[in-house]
């Protein structure tokens, strides 16, 4: 099962070797990370996406924990999960075949943010299902490139991570 | 005053008066500002890995952190070993290295190792010193670090050039590590939650065959006062037999009616009965691991109490029903407040009538009667019948530390050290060397095989350079006796790679150093040798000759 864990660890070099060293060590499967400052600049939220039962969730979490450098850590349940992940994805695409894209994108809520003789580069911030769904729509027309930041995650509601 | 300086007068603060090391060019500012001190004195050690042992034999005696020190690269590399097996056994150590200049790491230069990043995995938490400025709140985090919550080492990473920078220190104004400094990702529990304890106190007023294991744990003293005293309170007021791992040795005196023995593989047969027969399970600072395990397989398990200190602990190898997070001294004191009087007639006359008629996994051995070597169980039996109650006995690793930890029984107030969960050959020469640092009075002999003897018997040099009245007992068996037994069981007797022909003659090694010694290998000259060995008022190096063929479990 996949569980998203919402992490505040200092803002200080050697943080991310330090956690990413305890996912190796433990034998944790990590899905995506995504590191980005919070609104205290000497602090740092990473979001994990990790993969495991129960117990392995657990013991991450509780490892996580036992790291100086690591403030708070909460697992977020599914319902209360506001996810989101951003993708750009370049597509090879003659000029006459463009305008179908642009068709594709805006029923996607997707943004075309480069275009090209022979390329069409579009964005999409999604969920992870609807990037799926959007990447599909697009195979057909030979992907070339994809780059995803790995999901952030906020939980729905007026409750925060912070004290 | 400079760093270099400012360092040296932050650890006086923190009470240290020895550091065990061995210099380099990258830390040389601050050797030179110790060789200042009227406080602290230096212990010279013979290789850094020792000088991370010996910490840890001091640590664990005085339930303090104690300090290591080496240079860059290659110092700092050598360190590692002992970091990790400080680690593996949650001692406290405050490892402090050199390296080279700030504006060079990163670039490979002379000396440069990545000693943050190699001994990550191993400690408890680290730093590289950066801001100068930031040294005394560096050092006094350390040590909180080290000493509190689950113990363990912490290593701070000084370049060079950081040693050299004038700061602004008044060591007047140093918040030492008794004030809990303010660290936002470090809140470690204290109290076990009173919802919990309230459980833990039905749940023994419920259990008809109620067992005490101790671990390791005992020993995390929090500044120096350990938990042992309270336990014992807690097994004879409620009538509760006590076992324990091989990290818990010496928690509970082994001649009280209530004891049982220790759990696991190459523990005693009282101890696994026990721990397969009752019903309630109190688990103290144990995190009982695979070798300690097997014996918890039957298919109703008991009710499991686990008062551990870190929670990652709780639930890692076992289910536990009752969860106590907190500091051991602090949740024992919280029990005992409320704890009944009970008496456990039956369970424990059960127990007892096991301990006299097995006496543990104690078959007559077959070379018994053989008049050239030594039946290491005889050994133990005069050993323990000789040595002060309130010994400290460091073992090493091998058979030797499996004979140690079965037959040798302290008194009241002895102490037994190892490397438990790392089994690190070499660890019981440095380790007594720290003991006896902190307790010049008590007797600490360090027991080691022929082979783990061969990996630190350097550190005889620094015993007699610093006047360190540590004995050494030697069980020679030309053999590294554990693994050829490993290779008898196992791999179909193909004994390889085990022998240790070309041993030097250990007496006259012993004699170089200018320490004296006696070979043992008639059963009748035991009491003599073993008294003489303790009437040394200098070093002392016995070697007892075993039979090859010896098994770990006697
Ligand atoms: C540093 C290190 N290397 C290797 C081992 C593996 N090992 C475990 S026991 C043992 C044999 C120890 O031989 P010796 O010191 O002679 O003791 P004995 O078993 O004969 O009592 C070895 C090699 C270890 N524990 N530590």
């Amino acid at each position: 099962m996949k569980h998203t864990l919402s992490v505040l660890v200092e803002n200080n070099a050697g943080v991310l070797s330090r956690i990413s060293g305890l996912f190796a060590r433990r034998g944790f499967n990590i899905h995506s990370l995504a590191v980005g400052v919070t609104e205290n600049e000497a602090i740092s939220r990473i979001t994990i996406v990790a993969q495991g039962d129960d117990y392995t969730l657990e013991q991450i979490a509780k490892q996580l924990n036992k790291l100086v450098d690591v403030i708070k850590i909460r697992s977020v349940k599914e319902e209360e999960l506001l996810s989101r992940e951003l993708m750009l994805i370049k597509v090879g695409c003659a000029p006459d075949k463009r305008h179908e894209l642009v068709a594709i994108a805006e029923i996607s809520g997707a943004k075309v943010s480069d275009v090209s003789a022979q390329s069409v580069t579009l964005e999409l911030s999604a969920n992870a299902q609807r990037l799926a769904a959007f990447e599909a729509l697009l195979n057909p027309y030979g992907i070339r490139e994809i780059a995803r930041t790995g999901v952030i995650a906020l939980q729905k509601g007026a409750n925060s991570l912070n004290t | 005053m400079t760093t270099a300086k400012a360092l040296v007068k932050c650890l006086e603060k923190e009470g240290i008066t020895t550091i065990f090391g061995y210099p380099g060019a990258m830390i040389c500012p601050f050797y030179d500002e110790l060789s200042r001190s009227n406080v602290i004195e230096h212990v010279l050690v013979r290789h850094e890995a020792n000088a991370g042992h010996a910490a840890s034999g001091l640590a664990r005696l005085t339930g303090k952190a104690a300090v290591c020190v080496a240079t860059s690269g290659p110092g700092a590399l050598n360190l590692i070993t002992a970091i990790a097996t400080a680690y593996m056994d949650s001692i406290p150590i405050v490892a402090i290295t050199g390296q080279v200049s700030s504006e060079q790491i990163g670039k490979d230069v002379f000396q440069e190792a990545d000693i943050m990043g190699a001994a990550e995995p191993f400690v408890k938490h680290s730093y590289l010193v950066k801001d100068a400025a930031q040294l005394p709140r560096i050092i006094a985090e350390a040590f909180y670090i080290a000493t509190t919550g689950r113990p363990g080492p912490v290593l701070i990473d000084i370049p060079v050039d950081v040693q050299f920078v004038e700061i602004d220190f008044n060591p007047e104004n140093y918040q030492d590590s008794n004030t809990p400094p303010d660290i936002r990702g470090y809140k470690p529990s204290v109290a076990g939650n009173k919802l919990q304890i309230k459980r833990v106190i039905e749940a023994i007023e419920q259990s008809r065959k109620p067992l005490i294991c101790a671990g390791g744990g005992m020993f995390a003293a929090k500044r120096g006062k350990f938990a042992f005293e309270a336990m014992r309170e807690m097994a004879q007021h409620a009538d509760i037999p006590v076992i324990h791992t091989m990290m818990g040795i010496s928690s509970f005196p082994t001649d009280h009616r209530l004891y049982c023995g220790m759990i696991g593989m190459h523990g005693k047969a009282t101890a696994n009965r026990a721990l397969n027969e009752c019903d309630l399970l109190i688990l103290l600072g144990a995190r009982v691991n695979d070798r300690a395990i097997p014996a918890l397989t039957k298919d109703t398990p008991p009710k499991i109490i686990h008062v551990d200190i870190d929670p990652a602990e709780i639930g890692k190898n076992l289910n536990a029903a009752i969860p106590v997070v907190g500091e051991i001294c602090m949740v024992l004191a919280q029990i005992l407040e409320t704890l009944p009087q009970k008496k456990h007639n039956e369970w424990n006359a059960y127990l007892n009538k096991i301990k006299s008629t097995v006496s543990g996994n104690e078959k007559t051995a077959e070379n018994n009667a053989r008049t050239d070597v030594i039946n290491p169980r005889e050994f133990y039996k005069t050993l323990n019948r000789l040595l002060p109650r309130d010994t400290v006995i460091t073992a090493d690793v091998g058979q030797n530390q499996i004979w140690t930890a079965n037959h040798l029984s302290l008194g009241e107030g002895g102490r037994f050290i190892t490397s438990g969960g790392m089994g690190t050959m070499g660890y019981s020469v440095p380790a007594a060397i720290g003991a006896k640092r902190s307790a010049p009075e008590r007797e600490v002999i360090a027991i080691c095989g022929d082979g783990s003897f061969q990996m630190q018997f350097m550190e005889l040099a620094t015993a007699v350079q610093h006047d360190i009245n540590i004995k050494v007992i030697i069980m020679k068996n030309d053999r590294l006796g554990m693994v050829r037994e490993v290779q008898k069981l196992r791999y179909d007797n193909n004994q390889t790679a085990v022998f240790l022909d070309g041993s030097p003659d250990f007496i006259k090694l012993a004699e170089a150093y200018g320490i004296q010694g006696e070979r043992l290998c008639e059963p009748s000259n035991i009491d003599k040798a073993l008294i003489t060995l303790l009437a040394s008022k200098q070093p002392y190096v016995l070697v007892v000759d075993v039979d090859a063929e010896e098994r770990s479990l006697l």
